[in-house]
């Protein structure tokens, strides 16, 4: 009870912050709204030899795409956020309450994943003047599927800022996970498009799965194994990583 | 209300082959009793910070014990954070919200309800002469407005000790003069108080008790009163241009002079009786052909206490 107190009022701050720098909400979208724009409308064309016919069906394959690489990409950076409210004194004016430890890291991650999931929610409507269409229902479960991903990152990051609590180090050492991440995973261009021996390698990425389970929602198959798959393996990670970051928060701070 | 018993924390620095030790606190032992303003007074990097963080439960000790209003700091650092409040050095505001949202946020994480906490936020905003701004963002607030949030923030829960980090360090003379109003006031309403500063006027006006920290030992305890009476006699400072080496020389070995000390810009007596020996001292410098700019006699000050100790002054740091 107390724990899940505790984690709301970490959470409502979060978002209280959120809601009051508007300009980190706005940057967050220049990026995947100018690829929606000028980059998607080349895709009809590349993206015929996997039989998308329509703009539809080109931003069915995109979108998702994006909507990973920005729960994933922006995930990742939510360790810095960590470190410099752990330098700040914002963290320590919290430990010195008798808060639940857990819940200072736990109401973090979930006020990241509410905004990502928010900024999700507006790519997909920028996109629907051109054509995008996609099943509610299958458009929620992807919405978990993307939720539960951009969890998985930014626990993963605030575990890696608690072993490496300096900003400088902390950036390649993200970018060395997250870019081979990302690369095998088709997030641009489905690996359909892929050799064979590439597609092989990706198929050791958990990113790959949950890229492609994400896509197929998005494209009306839900049936597809990377669904079942891609939601499974996002449900481990998720779970593992938290535990990590948990863990790591924990030891640091006392 | 405070019981501390060699309490010991070192901090390693570097990696690998390269490390190197810093011992920030080195057995301190000290005792506060209820509704006291216990004053920790130290050059910077003394281990002020650091044993007030051991205190707090922000900090794990690497040896001593500490009792803090009756919660055992090791045992049980739970009961020990319902209990005190601390205002670290740096300040926590956040810019983007309001005094009365981080007073409401800060009592409920102490587990304070909704109600009861707007409540006590209004009441905290009241006392300390923030109603007025209450809605502005922080980053609208001067230094010693943001001040005075930290610290209502520290007291919102009602704790029986309250730790400031040098709390008017940055502060103009006039709101440093209010803050001590509101730390008195709060020692009158019951609290106990364990303030951290290197300034020598505030330990003197404010502090009931004050302890000298240097290098992470205590090197002196008690009232104001009575550390500078422990410095016996009067003070004769003495102004010159250069010529301190040879003064001290000459100076040096009259039974009149119990302590010397030379600084920069001149020379520091300490004597049994200024009066008679002023016109000594002035005779033996004229006699040596020193021309010295002014010559003084006070009273030892708390920066008399702090030389006489470690051999350096606090003040021209
Ligand atoms: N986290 C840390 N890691 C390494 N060394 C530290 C750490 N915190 C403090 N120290 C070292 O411990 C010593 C005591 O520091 P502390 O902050 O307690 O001093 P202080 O008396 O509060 O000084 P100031 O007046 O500057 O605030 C210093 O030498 C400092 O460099
Ligand atoms: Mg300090």
């Amino acid at each position: 009870m107390k724990f899940l107190r505790d984690t709301w009022l970490v959470f409502t701050r979060q978002m209280l912050l959120v809601w009051r720098t508007p300009a980190r909400l706005v940057i967050g979208f220049v990026q995947p709204v100018a690829y929606l724009v000028l980059f998607a409308p080349l895709l009809k064309t590349a993206l015929a030899p996997t039989g998308a016919q329509t703009y539809a069906d080109a931003y069915r394959v995109y979108v998702p795409g994006l909507l990973v690489v920005l729960v994933l990409l922006s995930g990742f950076f939510a360790g810095f956020g960590l470190l410099g409210e752990l330098r700040s004194g914002v963290i320590e004016r919290s430990r010195v309450t008798p808060v639940s430890r857990t819940a200072l890291i736990l109401g973090r991650a979930f006020s990241e994943v509410v905004t990502l999931m928010g900024q999700a929610v507006v790519i997909t409507v920028v996109a629907l003047p051109f054509g995008l269409t996609v099943h509610l229902g299958w458009l929620m479960l992807a919405y978990l599927m993307l939720a539960l991903m951009a969890l998985m990152a930014c626990a993963l990051s605030y575990a890696m800022a608690m072993l490496i609590p300096s900003p400088a180090a902390l950036g390649p050492l993200i970018n060395s996970v997250s870019q081979p991440l990302s690369l095998l995973s088709g997030v641009l261009l489905p690996l359909s498009l892929a050799p064979g021996w590439l597609v092989a390698i990706a198929e050791w990425n958990p990113i790959y799965w949950t890229t492609n389970g994400t896509r197929s929602l998005f494209t009306g198959n839900p049936g597809d194994v990377s669904v079942w798959a891609g939601m499974l393996i996002v449900i481990a990670l998720a779970a593992l990583t938290v535990t990590w970051a948990t863990r790591m928060f924990a030891r640091q701070v006392r | 209300m405070i019981e501390v018993k060699g309490l010991r924390k070192s901090f390693t620095l570097g990696k690998r082959r390269k490390t190197r030790t810093v011992e920030a606190v080195r057995g301190v032992d000290l005792s506060v009793a209820e509704g006291e303003i216990f004053g920790f007074l130290g050059p910077n990097g003394a281990g002020k910070t650091t044993t007030a963080r051991i205190l707090c439960t922000l900090l794990e000790p690497d040896d001593g014990e500490a009792v803090i209003a009756g919660a055992d700091l090791r045992k049980d650092p739970g009961a020990v954070r319902t209990k005190v409040g601390y205002v670290p050095q740096g300040g926590t505001t956040t810019d983007e919200v309001t005094a009365r949202e981080e007073l409401v946020l800060q009592a409920r994480m102490y587990g304070i309800g909704k109600a009861e906490a707007i409540e006590r936020a209004e009441q905290a905003l009241a006392a300390f002469e923030l109603t007025e701004f209450a809605d502005r963002q922080c980053r609208t607030y001067s230094g010693g407005q943001r001040r005075r949030v930290d610290i209502a923030m520290g007291i919102i829960h009602e704790p029986k000790v309250l730790f400031l980090d040098e709390p008017t360090t940055g502060l103009d003379p006039q709101s440093r003069a209010h803050l001590w109003d509101e730390v008195r006031r709060l020692r009158d309403a019951g609290m106990t108080v364990f303030l951290t500063t290197h300034y020598l006027e505030e330990a003197d006006a404010l502090c009931d008790r004050i302890a000298i920290i240097d290098h992470g030992e205590i090197v002196a305890l008690g009232t104001p009163t009575e550390l500078k009476h422990g410095v016996a006699g009067d003070v004769v400072t003495v102004g010159l241009n250069g010529s301190g080496p040879k003064a001290a020389e000459l100076l040096d070995g009259h039974d009149y002079v119990r302590k010397l000390e030379l600084g920069e810009d001149g020379l520091r007596l300490y004597v049994d009786d200024g009066t008679t020996a002023m016109p000594q001292i002035m005779r033996v410098l004229d006699a040596g052909e020193i021309h010295f700019d002014t010559v003084e006699l006070h009273r030892p000050s708390l920066d008399d206490v702090f030389l006489i100790k470690t051999g350096r002054s606090l003040r021209d740091k």
